[in-house]
């Protein structure tokens, strides 16, 4: 029963999908501050390559090398969201402008592939990974064994940081205040909110969730570090943003729904369905191309509520 | 004096090339109302904006209930009970009342309890006799309701001191007396209030004290009831200003019709219909006023002859020639000038600077373009010839129109307009929010633009303005035009009644 299609598709579609989940929830938080972030894929690598690296060089037991590893990960992805607040932020750069340069300076052919070239992490399969876990001893009971008892520790995380990030972002007056920003600075800061404070922590705290998705792949997905290996998730992550309409549940929802289009390909060809591998590979990226363009419309503008400060830089002293 | 709220001394505040603030000296006593009056530039809102720490001032000091004090930033000034309702709201438009209430409070707790606080937002409400639900979206609120927001949210927050800033320009005259009330409401409690405006009437009806400041600099303090809105108005602009009629070198010949719309209907933004069979001329050098409460199809009626809407039915012929219906261009190659409401976002580029705004309706004359390129040269000493004619303050002919003033803003779209030589002029409220020596100046221009045979059809709010330049009165009641009367014959009376939809006889 465990073999149905169905049920695998939806196994490996939250397998696929927490990553995007992460780098998608970092997205909402940075938005929310109303910071518009296109570094995501640049961090995510570099999460990756660095979470390969430490998992290859840090000591100690499994456990503490796999933590290890994830924190680094998240802890370079923060380091280089810190670069984008400050471009951003503190400059008042023109934020995609910002992003894109982020993401073609440290993805692929950039920082990520050098720092794997000098610490030759390519040349070694990363062995202590992100394993799938046996939860109670229940993944192979029928339909919920697959589903529910048999992810890793970082879906089960996923979880939790979805529901704490909502009543985060709406019951507590800390994410009130994070709205705010995002939606009028002048307000905030009318208010006594730092409007710079938020910012900068909120896209540092995207950018380790990216770094944090980026791990992911180099510890769990693949698992081993390959140049550009989140091909392209960044890209869907920010897409997955504005799916989620700027909330972190119906963003998991998102980006299970973009994790069952990327494991399609896998799934489908090991049970020698005829399909074209290419076109398959491109479908998350045709829904991308068809969500942007569904919520793109103006009647989607005005219901779905994007921050109405996102992309613009704050400035006091207008005169 | 001991029950001295606020003294500031001496201020002083430099920005790139003007003297916002020059010396000025402010002193607010304990539950007084105390109006801050002077015209677009003076000063009142950098000084505000002074004393709620936005900026700093370069010099001078600030004294708080007899203490002098420092403010780094608004939440500093805050802490110590000043609060301000800006002109323009800060609000965030998708929460709640009680969301903007309680925003940046220190004493919020830090998970939110929203019926606690929306039941103590509402009574706090109920206490100074402000009607708004605290659960309804900012968005969801008249303007009048929005300003109670701002108003409870630095009550919320224990303000002593409340700075508003011309709050009666966004109200209707309703709304402005039940926030005179509320004013009065928090004096009665020891609060103090400045009041910031250029309104005589209002400042002479609700302050206790006056002070007027005149290009940056203190020109006195007086007691309200002292004085007379006479005296305030020759402090505020230096010298006694008198609206009367204006006296017009040539005299209007209506039977000559430069413009002519009839049985014109058209559609707003919406979908609904703004104009109903709208049929109305204007004559060689005649200025018809367009009286009327705003929002009653105004708008949409410049919009259509300036061609930037389209009818949907009748016609508008300018010189006996019909303009093509909803074309822009061909209604300028008619020669239909217009200065639109909006001077910053439909008049102008504000982003661009004088001489690009000022080439924008004859770039592609054969005087400023050939083959597609522009004459630089020639766009520029245009530029500085219209600068120079219409006495447009700016540093040169390359500084961004938005960083100009208000008057300088509205001369310089007045300049363009007028350099097409048009026949016809649609000016939409073209003195609104001008100090009076900028109204006196662009009266003056659309006078001298009658007079040299410009049909003017002069669509405006303020009955003072259209009594004393039009010499026809038409009066527009829900896209309708009911009347249509000789402005000699007009009284303020019956205009304000017609504009209230009261029926009357068109005498035509």
């Amino acid at each position: 029963m465990n073999s149905n299609i169905f049920i695998v598709i939806a196994a490996s579609a939250i397998f696929y999908g927490t990553p995007l989940f992460f780098a998608a929830l970092g997205g909402v938080f940075t938005e929310r501050s109303g910071v518009l972030n296109l570094g995501v894929e640049g961090m995510m690598l570099i999460g990756g390559v660095t979470g390969a690296w430490a998992s290859l060089h840090v000591g100690g037991s499994a456990w503490f090398t796999v933590v290890a590893a994830i924190c680094i990960a998240m802890a370079a992805g923060a380091a280089v969201a810190a670069l984008h607040a400050f471009l951003c932020v503190t400059l008042k750069a023109n934020q995609t402008v910002a992003g894109l340069s982020i993401t073609i300076f440290a993805g692929a052919v950039g920082l990520s592939s050098y720092f794997a070239n000098i610490w030759k992490v390519a040349e070694n399969p990363v062995t202590r990974q992100i394993r799938k876990l046996d939860v109670l001893g229940l993944a192979d009971a029928p339909i919920v064994g697959p589903l529910l008892f048999n992810h890793t520790i970082l879906t089960y995380a996923s979880w939790v940081m979805c529901a704490v990030a909502s009543w985060y972002l709406f019951r507590t007056k800390i994410g009130l205040q994070l709205r705010a920003v995002g939606e009028s600075p002048q307000t905030a800061d009318a208010m006594g909110i730092s409007v710079v404070k938020y910012r900068y922590i909120h896209t540092m705290l995207g950018g380790a969730l990216a770094g944090l998705g980026g791990a992911f792949y180099s510890l769990a997905i693949v698992p081993t570090w390959v140049d550009g290996m989140t091909k392209g998730a960044g890209w869907i992550a920010i897409a997955l943003v504005i799916f989620g309409f700027w909330r972190p549940g119906l963003t998991l929802l998102g980006a299970y729904l973009f994790g069952a289009l990327q494991s399609l390909g896998t799934v489908l060809k090991s049970r020698s369905y005829d399909i074209p591998g290419d076109v398959l590979d491109a479908l998350p990226f045709v829904m991308t191309i068809v969500v942007l363009v569904l919520v793109s419309t103006r009647f989607a503008h005005k219901r779905i509520g994007a921050p109405a400060a996102l992309g613009v830089p704050y400035e006091r002293e207008e005169r | 004096m001991t029950n001295s709220a606020v003294r500031m001394t001496g201020v002083v505040k430099r920005f790139p090339g003007v003297v916002a603030n020059d010396g000025v000296n402010f002193e607010v006593l304990k539950g007084e109302v105390h109006a801050l009056l002077g015209e677009n530039g003076a000063g009142k809102s950098t000084l505000s904006n002074i004393l709620t720490g936005l900026y700093r001032p370069d010099e001078g000091t600030i004294e708080l209930n007899g203490s002098p004090v420092v403010f780094g930033s608004p939440k500093a000034a805050l802490d110590a009970g000043i609060g301000m309702v800006h002109q323009h709201f800060r609000l965030v438009e998708p929460f709640t009342v009680a969301e903007n209430v309680i925003l940046g409070n220190p004493e919020t707790p830090f998970v939110i309890d929203t019926g606690t606080t929306a039941e103590r937002v509402a009574e706090l409400a109920r206490r100074y006799d402000m009607a708004v639900d605290p659960n309804a979206k900012i968005w969801q609120l008249s303007v009048g309701e929005q300003q109670r927001v701002e108003i409870l949210k630095v009550l919320y927050r224990g303000a002593q001191v409340l700075i508003l800033d011309e709050p009666t320009a966004v109200l209707t005259p309703i709304e402005a007396e039940a926030l005179f009330r509320t004013l009065r409401a928090m004096t009665a409690e020891g609060r103090t209030v400045i009041f910031i405006s250029h309104k005589l009437d209002e400042v002479m009806s609700v302050s206790d004290r006056i002070t007027v400041l005149r290009g940056g600099r203190t020109v006195g303090t007086v007691n309200t009831r002292d004085t007379s809105t006479r005296e305030l108005a020759s402090m505020m602009v230096g010298r006694s200003v008198e609206f009367s009629r204006v006296v017009r070198q040539s005299p209007a010949d209506p039977g000559n019709v430069v413009l002519s719309l009839t049985n014109v209907n058209c559609e707003d933004d919406r979908g609904r219909q703004a104009l109903h069979e709208v049929t109305v001329t204007v004559g060689r050098g005649e200025i018809v006023g367009v009286a009327g409460v705003a929002g009653n199809g105004q708008r949409e009626l410049a919009e259509v002859i300036a061609g930037m809407r389209s009818s949907t039915g009748g016609t508008i012929t300018v010189s006996g020639n019909e303009v093509p219906n909803g074309r822009a261009r061909a209604a300028i190659a008619g020669g239909v000038a217009h200065v639109p409401e909006d001077r910053l976002h439909t008049g102008l580029a504000a982003g661009h600077s004088v001489e690009d705004n000022m080439a924008l309706k004859n770039y592609r004359t054969p005087l400023l373009s050939r083959f597609g390129l522009l004459k630089r040269n020639v766009i520029t000493s245009q530029a500085g010839d219209l600068v120079s004619k219409y006495d447009v303050k700016t540093p040169d002919t390359a500084t961004p129109v938005r960083l100009l003033s208000g008057g300088n803003v509205q001369k310089v779209l007045l300049a363009r307009e007028f350099s097409t030589n048009p026949r016809v002029l649609i000016a939409a409220s073209p003195t609104r929010g001008l100090d009076v020596g900028a109204i006196e100046t662009v009266r003056g221009r659309l006078v001298e633009a009658a007079d040299s045979g410009v049909g003017i059809l002069l669509i405006s709010e303020d009955l003072e303005e259209i009594m004393s330049l039009a010499d026809r009165i038409v009066v527009m009641y829900e896209g309708r035009l009911v009347a249509d009367i000789p402005a000699s014959q007009a009284t303020r009376e019956q205009l304000g009644l017609l504009m209230g939809g009261a029926k009357m006889e068109v005498t035509r």
